[in-house]
């Protein structure tokens, strides 16, 4: 019955976003105005019945309903329920359907609380939305529907990917989605500007906070998910260049231009073209990434659908939402007209500079990660990494550093650099400071040492904005700003500092022997077995000592799952104030030896430390900028309150 | 950059050099890429190709194939393997120092990256086994070029 819900909730669910599209359509027109009343409450309760879709299938994967074909193919009975709950997003159709609901829900938001723009705009933002989630609808419930029943019923299911059955990663996909699936609301506020012909200042307030929500949900995803990979794969590494992962990165990319060209829109009515063409670019890099991820062209772990046939249906779907959004673009662009003019020195220079830096890095993670399909299309196999993912992004992220660290000094329209260079005096200091340091230390390799150097720079450079401001009634945007930029520094002295100073030691021990990496000694206790409601493992019990000091007791696992049969190492993580120590076991080797990996990663947990100020720094200028969109409507309220009073 | 003139420019004007500027650092930035990518990509081989068209040694590749049955040691310091790899028409010796996917097992498919040693040997860094049991057919042992090559194309 429940999955029967389910399935009428999202075919009504689409029936309203046709109905959304067509009355927002016609609305515009002349003869169709009649109908622009319709537009918002069909959007409000298509996104609630999506949820109810939903929730629907969550609850068919938390009892258990093994009459659900998506249930017997993913879950299992012996689960922990947390586990079973999010089994319902971590397959391909269940993702897919949240990938939905998120849209669904955020057009209900917009059409529930966005007031700011004239009504034709909403329109016809709210009839873009709901062309796009319409396709969406469709690829659902023609070539992937999540509710489909089987018969007869298996007595029990296949389980759900070991590497997947982790708290950290039952939320991840989650936080993801609302990044990715929330850049679907600029894609749309880009499509109702320019049908409408309203790109302008008040354009950019609105769509600001909208995007600043997406982005920070992508931050925390991204931030969330490179730490999973950091301690549940067992690699030590952090960041993999993988297909997936730069599926995420590039829209992040996008984003941050975008979050940052709007700033320039609305502060300054400049940028204008820019800026609708990012909001186009950054939800295509959500679609492009779903549809590198879910077509199953490329392998890897969270390729669920290897079938050609949905591939086809997302490279369709890509075509006409992506092309039709350019074609708009390319027929209203000329339409729109140049915005104010800036010198070269001033702030919009430097978040030019900042956009096109952005941009370049995403046409090199694009291209590098599309590169071994159009090779394999001229049939060659290669794959590409981080030989030259680390070295091409640096030569534009490195520029783009030292322009974020003069950016924020200079003031808008026009400025000198004579004026700034007092100010810049205190990072120079810094920089100058990281490099006789690094020099002490020794033998560091060119990327990581720009890194530290400029990291050092940077957190200096990153608060030097609130100096000669009244702290109390410094705006929280700017408060946002700053500890975003400082989030940056942060975030990059972890990863320079893992690159240069991580000390590695692959050794095979019998029990009680010991074993150094870097400053700490490891004694291996035992190794015996132990079992979980799912999986049983063999455990080591290490005993860490911190330069000989008191020792604290590490337990790393090898884990074998029974449902589906894999084994899955669990590492075992000792954080220090000053890094983190981390172990796996291997297998036995000969002669009672037990293999073990470990690794010393000096400041490593400052990345995803970094990645999370990052995060709040975006949260604090939400909250500031809602807190003044409030107020300015509440002010409007009043007014136009006194004015009906007065006018009786 | 452009100083004095900017703000002298006309509204369109400015538009166009931002476009200029942005165009030259996109085009700049493809172009570089491109160029990276045909030094930096790793390219995949099976044994026959691997002997037949050597790649410089210090370039990273990757080797795919299968583990030949009776080929694998281990050395006395625990943690470093030898093995050999072929597709039934040459064979690669390849050495490992790791802890080894739980699925790489003798007669399995493999795919080593790597790069390929003056002396003939593969010197891995990271081995990938395919997580499924089920993906390694029992006809593998006695393949032909067009098995290798499928088994090759499951493993990668």
């Amino acid at each position: 019955m429940i999955a029967e819900f389910g399935l009428a909730a999202l075919w009504l669910a689409a029936a309203l976003a046709a109905l959304q599209l067509i009355a927002g359509a016609l609305a515009l027109t002349p003869r169709g105005a009649a109908l622009a009343g319709v537009v918002r409450p069909v959007a409000v309760v298509q996104g609630l019945l999506a949820l109810a879709a939903f929730g629907a299938l969550i609850l068919v994967f938390a009892e258990t309903d093994l009459s659900v074909k998506l249930v017997a193919m993913n879950s299992h009975s012996m689960k922990p329920l947390i586990f079973k709950i999010a089994g319902a997003w971590g397959n391909h159709e269940g993702s897919m359907l949240l990938w939905v609901t998120v849209m669904g829900m955020a057009g209900g938001f917009v059409a529930l609380v966005e007031k700011r723009l004239p009504e034709p705009t909403m329109l016809a933002t709210l009839a873009g939305q709901a062309f796009v989630s319409l396709g969406f609808y469709a690829f659902l419930l023609i070539a992937s529907n999540p509710f489909e029943r089987l018969s007869p019923a298996p007595p029990e299911g296949n389980g759900l990917n070991p590497l997947l059955q982790d708290l950290g990663l039952a939320f991840h996909p989650p936080t993801l989605y609302l990044g990715y699936v929330g850049l679907s609301v600029a894609f749309s506020f880009a499509i109702g500007a320019l049908v409408t012909r309203q790109v302008g200042p008040a354009f950019a307030r609105a769509m600001r906070p909208w995007v600043l929500a997406a982005w920070i949900f992508l931050t925390v995803g991204i931030t969330a998910g490179s730490y999973w990979a950091y301690y549940e794969l067992g690699w030590g590494g952090w960041w993999f260049w993988d297909p997936v992962e730069n599926a995420s990165l590039m829209p992040w990319l996008a984003a941050t231009a975008l979050l940052h060209s709007c700033g320039v829109l609305a502060a300054r009515n400049a940028l204008r073209a820019w800026t609708v063409m990012l909001g186009v670019v950054a939800f295509s890099m959500s679609m492009i990434g779903t549809f590198l991820v879910r077509s199953g062209i490329l392998t890897s772990v969270h390729a669920f659908a290897v079938d050609p046939e949905r591939g086809s249906f997302i490279l369709a779907l890509l075509a006409i939402n992506i092309g039709g959004a350019l074609t708009l673009f390319g027929l209203r662009a000329a339409t729109v007209t140049e915005g104010e003019r800036f010198r070269p020195v001033s702030r919009e220079g430097a978040l030019v500079l900042n956009n096109v830096m952005l941009s370049a890095i995403l046409g090199i993670v694009l291209f590098g990660t599309l590169y071994p399909l159009l090779a394999e299309a001229m049939g060659a196999k290669v794959s590409v990494g981080p030989p030259y993912f680390n070295p091409m992004s640096a030569i534009f992220f490195v520029p783009m550093l030292v322009v974020l660290a003069v950016g924020p000094l200079l003031r808008w329209r026009r400025d000198t650099f004579a004026r700034v260079r007092k100010r810049l005096a205190l990072p120079l200091l810094a920089v100058l400071a990281g490099i006789a340091i690094v020099l002490a230390i020794g033998d560091v390799a060119v990327l990581p040492f720009l890194g530290l150097v400029l990291a050092a720079g940077l957190a200096v450079a990153s608060v030097l904005p609130l100096r000669d401001r009244n702290l109390r009634r410094t705006p929280l945007p700017v408060w946002g700003m700053v500890l975003a930029h400082f989030g940056i520094a942060v975030a990059l002295f972890g990863m320079a500092s893992e690159s240069a100073f991580s000390v590695e030691k692959l050794v095979a021990v019998r029990t009680g022997e010991t074993t150094r990496v870097g400053p700490w000694a490891i004694r291996l206790m035992a190794v015996e077995p132990v079992a979980g409601p799912n999986w049983t493992a063999l455990e080591a019990q290490m005993l860490a000592r911190y330069q000989d000091g008191r020792g604290t007791e590490l337990r790393p696992q090898s884990r074998s799952f029974w449902t589906p049969p894999q084994q899955t190492s669990e590492s075992a993580l000792l954080t220090r104030w000053n890094g983190q120590l981390y172990a796996v076991l291997g297998g036995e080797a000969t002669d009672g030896r037990w293999q073990l990996r470990l690794w010393w990663k000096p400041f490593v947990p400052m990345i995803w430390l970094g990645g999370l100020l990052i995060a709040l720094g975006g949260v604090l200028a939400l909250a500031g900028r809602t807190a003044s969109d409030i107020r300015r409507l509440v002010a409007r309220d009043k007014i136009a309150y006194r004015r009906t009073r007065q006018g009786r | 950059m452009a100083g004095s003139g900017t703000m002298g420019l006309k509204p369109k004007h400015q538009r166009l050099v931002l476009l200029a500027i942005a165009l030259v650092v996109l085009i700049g930035a493809a172009l570089l890429a491109i160029w990276a990518l045909r030094n930096q990509a790793s390219y995949f081989y099976v044994p026959s190709e691997i002997v037949a068209e050597r790649p410089a040694p210090d370039r990273a590749v990757r080797l795919g194939g299968m583990v030949e049955k009776g080929s694998l040691r281990t050395e006395a310091d625990g943690v470093t393997i030898a093995f050999v790899v072929g597709d039934g028409k040459a064979r690669v010796p390849v050495r490992f120092s790791g802890i080894v996917p739980s699925l790489f097992v003798e007669g399995s498919g493999v795919v080593a990256e790597g790069k390929l040693g003056a002396d003939g040997t593969f010197l891995a860094d990271n081995l990938l086994a395919k997580h499924d049991e089920k993906y390694v057919p029992r006809e593998m042992q006695n393949m032909t070029d067009e098995q290798a090559r499928q088994v090759v194309a499951q493993t990668r």
